[in-house]
């Protein structure tokens, strides 16, 4: 066996392959295999329920804002329609195993390949537009699909929805969430470890080429458009492959969730948890989903103590509140969110006592 | 026909009405090139002031709507000094997000003060605006709306025009180290087209609410139908604001009257994805020309 690499203290990199490598040091490596094999054979049996299901549900969003980070932290196009991809999934998934009878083997990867389409089709206007305009042509798009989910009765089932068979997957029933959280971690870790490489790789770093100057990128040789759609899909697909985890582990779907408030949320998270990083993606689902639980889990608290204080607090406003109140306070003192966070928690403890 | 004539008159009033609100945003996106999220928010704080001054605590209409006036002005300062300033220069994400996060904590708030209820003004429009013309009523309210529309679009032409503060405002539009060269306070105007903003929202709020009622979530989504009016007169452009505006109410009306209400509230959004694919930056835009 190799001796364990030790961090220098600098940057020594003398060959690319050092600079791209993930883990600087062995520790990274071993640390990961740790938290891998408390997330999979600790986690799902020390929790209840009520923790269980907002474990799962940090699962399927942190996906869904792994590709949302890909498209906006990445190669800088901005995406106020992210909500509704993830609704697009979700009623993609549901239609093919209702109408068309698929498996959920099948459904899930589909389903994600349908938004991603979808996706495609609403990024076409990235060709001439770019920041503010591609910003606004996306809230269009936002608005478009919520009227397609509710209207289009006779594929969605308008206002009332869809309900969805449980899933079953190689004949065991994934109706419980413990067995459920198998299923979605195994994603997540799979579409993380994807979009990890994914930055490595020529499509990657023509997308972050793409991001810091598009004029530069186009005169090295990058055909902005194709790659500008590229990420719109394959973040679109990351968002439907979440759709349809979402529509499988909720069961009965309907138009409400995927409305603006998602798109914002989504991108909520990624600004709280650092663009362009994609742990950052993952620590900002787990801080608003969590910020999520605390407040509504606090008005219910209020109201159990003095139902006169706590009916004039509803969970709509003070979520609004709250989380626009972070928002804004991130962007003001911590644009790099919480990523630079515990990168500067890191480094400090690294260093001690000589930190600075 | 009379069905017409009426849907050609609710169509204008409404179409006055998203042009008052995208004056103040072409304001801001016209001195800081800041694309304002918030603007259904300010427009509700105007509306729910102007509501707790008159009929809450009973001032007389004319001081209400001037305290309105000073107060929504104050805040649109405050805005700028405490979350805007910092974020000079930064990147185009942030800044959008900084407006969307200060909308959401606008919206939380009034919500939390006002719930989800329908309020309405008392009544003091007189009497005799209401005319009668064959066979169809344009009530008093449509023709308040065309008459405030009138007046501040005339206000701010000659604000623009002639004043020194507007002259400034119209430099740094137009190239702003020119102006700061040239001895422009640069900071002073992105400050002062914030509180005009925010006063021209607070107006847009209460006329918004002299003719529907206020509602905490209608007033602040209206903030999100501007997008599609300023796109298709232009970002920067006043004019293109009123005529956008225009277009967009007759659409949204002649949509609801004759295809089906569900795509009215979509319908200026189609137009929106269709008008920038075709000429983004709209009828009366500044075409950035930029090969890649």
């Amino acid at each position: 066996m190799r001796r364990l690499r030790f961090h220098p203290c600098g940057n020594f990199n003398e060959t690319y392959r050092e600079e791209l490598t993930i883990f600087e040091t062995d520790f990274g490596r071993l640390s990961l295999l740790v938290g891998l094999i408390l997330l999979f054979v600790v986690v799902p049996f020390i929790s209840n329920a009520y923790i269980l299901y907002i474990v799962n549900t940090i699962g399927i969003f942190a996906i869904a804002a792994i590709g949302l980070n890909l498209l906006i932290g990445y190669t800088g196009q901005i995406s106020l329609g992210h909500g509704a991809f993830f609704g697009v999934g979700a009623y993609s998934a549901a239609i093919l195993s209702t109408k068309a009878g698929f498996p959920f083997l099948i459904a899930v990867p589909l389903a994600g390949l349908i938004t991603a389409l979808v996706g495609m089709i609403f990024g076409t206007p990235s060709i001439r537009l770019k920041h503010l305009y591609l910003c606004i042509a996306t809230l269009a798009s936002q608005f478009i699909l919520e009227y397609i989910f509710v209207q289009w009765e006779g594929l969605t089932g308008g206002a009332a929805g869809i309900s969805i068979p449980a899933a079953n997957l190689f004949g065991i029933d994934l109706g419980s969430d413990r067995n459920f959280f198998f299923v979605i971690f195994f994603c997540f870790s799979l579409m993380t470890w994807m979009a990890v490489n994914l930055t490595r790789t020529r499509y990657g770093r023509a997308f972050i080429a793409i991001r810091d100057n598009d004029q530069a990128a186009e005169g090295m040789g990058i055909p902005i458009f194709i790659y500008k759609l590229l990420a719109f899909g394959i973040s679109s697909f990351y968002a439907g492959f979440a759709g349809a985890l979402f529509a499988y582990y909720m069961i009965s779907i309907t138009p409400e969730p995927f409305g603006i408030w998602l798109s914002i949320e989504y991108i909520a998270m990624i600004i709280i948890g650092g663009l362009g990083s994609i742990p950052g993606s993952v620590f900002g689902t787990v801080f608003i989903v969590v910020l999520s639980e605390v407040l509504s889990n606090v008005t219910q608290y209020l109201m159990n103590i003095s139902p006169s204080i706590g009916g004039a607090i509803t969970i709509a406003p003070l979520r609004e509140f709250v989380y626009g109140l972070a928002i804004v306070l991130f962007i003001i003192f911590e644009p790099k969110g919480l990523a630079e966070v515990w990168r500067i928690g890191r480094s400090s403890f690294r260093l001690w006592p000589f930190s600075y | 026909m009379e069905f017409f004539f009426q849907i050609v008159i609710t169509g204008l009033s409404l179409g006055f009405l998203y042009a008052l609100a995208a004056l103040g945003f072409v304001m801001i996106f016209k001195s800081s090139s800041v694309l304002n999220f918030a603007h259904g928010g300010l427009m509700a704080i105007g509306a729910f002031l102007f509501l707790v001054l008159s009929a809450w605590a009973r001032l007389p209409i004319w001081l209400a709507f001037l305290l309105t006036l000073i107060g929504s002005f104050s805040l649109g300062f405050i805005i700028e000094r405490f979350f805007l300033r910092p974020l000079i220069g930064e990147a185009l994400i942030e800044v959008i997000m900084l407006t969307l996060g200060l909308f959401y904590m606008i919206k939380g708030l009034l919500l939390f003060i006002f719930g989800g209820d329908l309020y309405s003004y008392p009544d003091f429009l007189p009497p005799v605006l209401t005319f009668h013309w064959g066979g169809i009523e344009v009530t008093g309210v449509y023709v308040a709306t065309f008459i405030i529309g009138l007046i501040f679009l005339g206000l701010f032409g000659f604000f623009f025009k002639y004043s020194s503060q507007g002259i400034y405002m119209r430099s740094v539009a137009d190239n702003q180290p020119a102006a700061m060269a040239l001895g422009v306070h640069v900071r002073r105007v992105f400050a002062l087209s914030w509180a005009i903003a925010a006063l021209v929202a607070a107006m847009s709020g209460i006329v918004l609410g002299i003719i529907n009622g206020i509602n905490v979530h209608e007033v602040s989504d209206i903030g999100l139908k501007v997008f599609p009016v300023v796109i298709l007169g232009g970002l920067d452009s006043i004019g293109g604001a009123v005529l956008g505006g225009i277009i967009i109410g007759l659409l949204e009306t002649f949509t609801g009257g004759y295809i089906s209400t569900g795509l009215r509230e979509v319908i200026p959004y189609i137009a929106l994805i269709i008008i920038l694919l075709i000429k983004p930056y709209g009828l009366f835009g500044l075409v950035e020309i930029e090969r890649v």
